[in-house]
């Protein structure tokens, strides 16, 4: 692996890892399967496209991508909590609203940022190189969020969320009214992925209502690859492992990208075969190794 | 004299590239967004060129297979490789290279609208490291196939992906071009491919033939549209040849793999040292003209004469 794919593989671990912080909280905290994010990463990334070309500060339309995330997430909470759709359709169908709202917010359904002020110009402006900048800009901004979600996850909030998704019946004798729980979780982990669509779609350079496909896929296996390499006894070290997840996902396809064997180099369209089994890999020699010491 | 002599040699040394481009090996790294037959063609037309020209290229052949997100990891792998020439297929391919790699030569081709994707300043002059090859579809050319199968037709059908922007280009243009011939047009949006028998059969009855751009998503389950054409006696036109062994009655449409040829032209010229800033953006000119004959017993419509004579191909 050269540096460049090394350190591209680490930004876009980081980009994506606010997302995969998204789908943890959703998917192991609330227990709630949410694919609302296949749609709304590329909302966060139309919203901040849209926000670019009008003018706005690019570090502002992260802040309005943010938002849109935190309604589009409450879009599926209430559908699920005060209409009692089945949370798993509730996504679905917020879901596939969002591709026609994302063509309609950008005008049409790819969106060119290339030329335009993106977060990043400070750093270039300090003569830092991309694969530098971007890397340390993304991690930056991701730690943060790893920061905010083990202090959030603490207060009153935080555990009455964590205490909806382990059991309804005693948070509700508690007094606390899950619905607006699962609506604000729910909310707060699409604004993370919409944030994570912004950053993603200003470090490639377009918006695209497409760019959101197999997110959950994505988002899901990251969680799960970091549950079992870095493990998840507490939540603090949980948070960090979807993050960590994203990172060792992102640098299997890099590694795949790169492999050649000797004369033998794999075809270009083995590339998500090759992924999937150096996921196995990573996913299984933390066993092995455990079984060899016994 | 030092710098004479160090002039001579250079010129020399260019001479004997010129003579032999064989001599000096190349890197050509490719980011392609998905394995299609079109956009293979592409590559192979690419590849043919520039070996027919005896120029010794290694490639570094990359596919996102879909995926944006890997496409931009491509992108910064292709940085790595450090190539002579970057080889960007289709838009969201080219829109990655372009945002990660400054300094390498970018040739872009199968791009319906570079200006709109930002890749280009202009057509005439591109500006920066990016030139290549557009794929707009002859709309105006296709068009009137359409009307020389139907003289009077007053209402064309269109099905195609409404998050394809390429497809939106197309439909903008198809519209120009049809108002301007006093055709309606009515669009069959579909989101993913599983959508398409019923976007076609949404359209039964309110027109008289359809038509089918190059469109991914559309293209992919050609035979669907098909089907429905075929049971309700709707001619059906497509915009690549590929399509009409599988079931279109005729397409009049560029030939990708002369794309991939006229874009190994250009490469050779960028390896040769010419600027891809003063470089403008190509269009193919010559077109094929393919026929289905059973189709269009199929779909109720007879061949003129006039189109079976310069048919390219005519399918039985």
């Amino acid at each position: 692996m050269t540096w460049y794919a090394f350190s591209g593989a680490l930004e876009q671990g980081f980009a994506y890892g606010l997302m995969v912080l998204g789908v943890y909280l959703t998917f192991r905290i609330l227990d709630f399967p949410d694919l609302t994010v296949d749609g709304s990463l590329p909302l966060g990334a139309a919203v901040s496209a849209v926000a670019i070309t009008k003018g706005i500060d690019p570090y502002i339309s992260l802040l309005l991508a943010l938002a849109a995330g935190f309604v589009a997430g409450m879009v599926t909470g209430i559908l699920n909590t005060k209409f009692k759709i089945l949370h798993l359709l509730a996504s679905i169908l917020t879901m596939i609203a969002l591709y026609s709202i994302n063509i309609r917010i950008m005008g049409r359904p790819n969106m060119t940022l290339l030329g335009k002020s993106t977060i990043l110009d400070p750093f270039y402006a300090r003569g830092m190189e991309a694969s530098i900048a971007a890397p340390i800009l993304f991690g930056g901004i991701s730690l943060l969020a790893v920061g905010f979600l083990m202090w959030f996850l603490h207060t009153e909030v935080g555990l009455a969320i964590l205490a909806t998704g382990d059991n309804k019946q005693m948070i509700t004798s508690q007094g606390v009214n899950t619905h607006n729980v699962i609506i604000f979780g729910v909310g707060l982990s699409n604004a993370l992925v919409a944030l994570s669509g912004a950053m993603i779609c200003q470090n490639q350079g377009a918006a695209d209502v497409n760019m959101g496909v197999g997110t959950i896929v994505a988002g899901l296996a990251s969680v799960i690859i970091g549950e079992t390499v870095v493990g998840d006894r507490s939540i603090k070290r949980a948070v960090i492992a979807a993050l960590m997840g994203s990172i060792i996902y992102r640098l299997a396809i890099a590694f795949a990208l790169g492999l050649k064997l000797g004369k033998f180099s794999f075809s270009p369209s083995d590339l998500n075969l090759v992924t999937a089994l150096l996921v196995v890999a990573a996913l299984t020699l933390p066993k092995v190794r455990q079984r060899l010491r016994i | 004299m030092k710098k004479l002599l160090v002039l001579a040699f250079v010129l020399v040394m260019a001479a004997s590239c010129a003579v032999q481009p064989g001599q000096k090996s190349y890197t050509v790294s490719v980011n392609q967004i998905v394995e299609h037959p079109a956009l293979d063609a592409v590559r192979n037309g690419f590849q043919d060129t520039l070996k027919e020209k005896g120029y010794d290229v290694k490639y570094n052949v990359h596919i996102a297979q879909g995926n944006i997100s890997t496409a931009n990891l491509i992108a910064r792998q292709i940085l790595g490789e450090k190539p002579d020439l970057v080889l960007a297929i289709a838009t969201p391919t080219a829109q990655a290279c372009a945002q990660v790699i400054k300094k390498i030569p970018i040739l872009i081709t199968a791009v319906t609208d570079p200006v709109g994707a930002g890749l280009v300043d202009s057509l005439e002059k591109p500006g920066g490291n990016i030139s290549g090859m557009t794929d707009m579809s002859p709309v105006d050319r296709q068009v009137d196939l359409i009307r020389e199968f139907i003289p009077g037709i007053k209402k064309l059908g269109i099905i195609y992906n409404s998050g394809e922007s390429n497809s939106i280009s197309i439909l903008k243009v198809l519209k120009e071009v049809s108002s301007a011939r006093g055709i309606i047009v009515e669009e069959a949006t579909v989101t993913n491919s599983s959508g398409v028998t019923q976007a076609a059969k949404s359209l039964v009855g309110r027109v008289e033939a359809i038509y089918i751009p190059t469109d991914n998503t559309v293209v992919s389950v050609f035979e669907a549209i098909t089907k429905v054409a075929a049971e309700n006696d709707l001619p059906l036109f497509a915009a690549d040849v590929d399509s009409v062994p599988r079931g279109a009655v005729a397409a009049l449409a560029i030939d990708y793999y002369r794309m991939g040829r006229q874009t190994g032209e250009m490469a050779a010229r960028v390896l040769g040292g010419a600027d891809t800033a003063t470089m403008p953006v190509e269009t193919l000119k010559d077109l094929k003209l393919y026929l289905n004959l059973k189709s269009a017993a199929d779909m109720g419509i007879s061949v003129p004469d006039s189109v079976r004579k310069r048919a390219d191909k005519i399918i039985e």
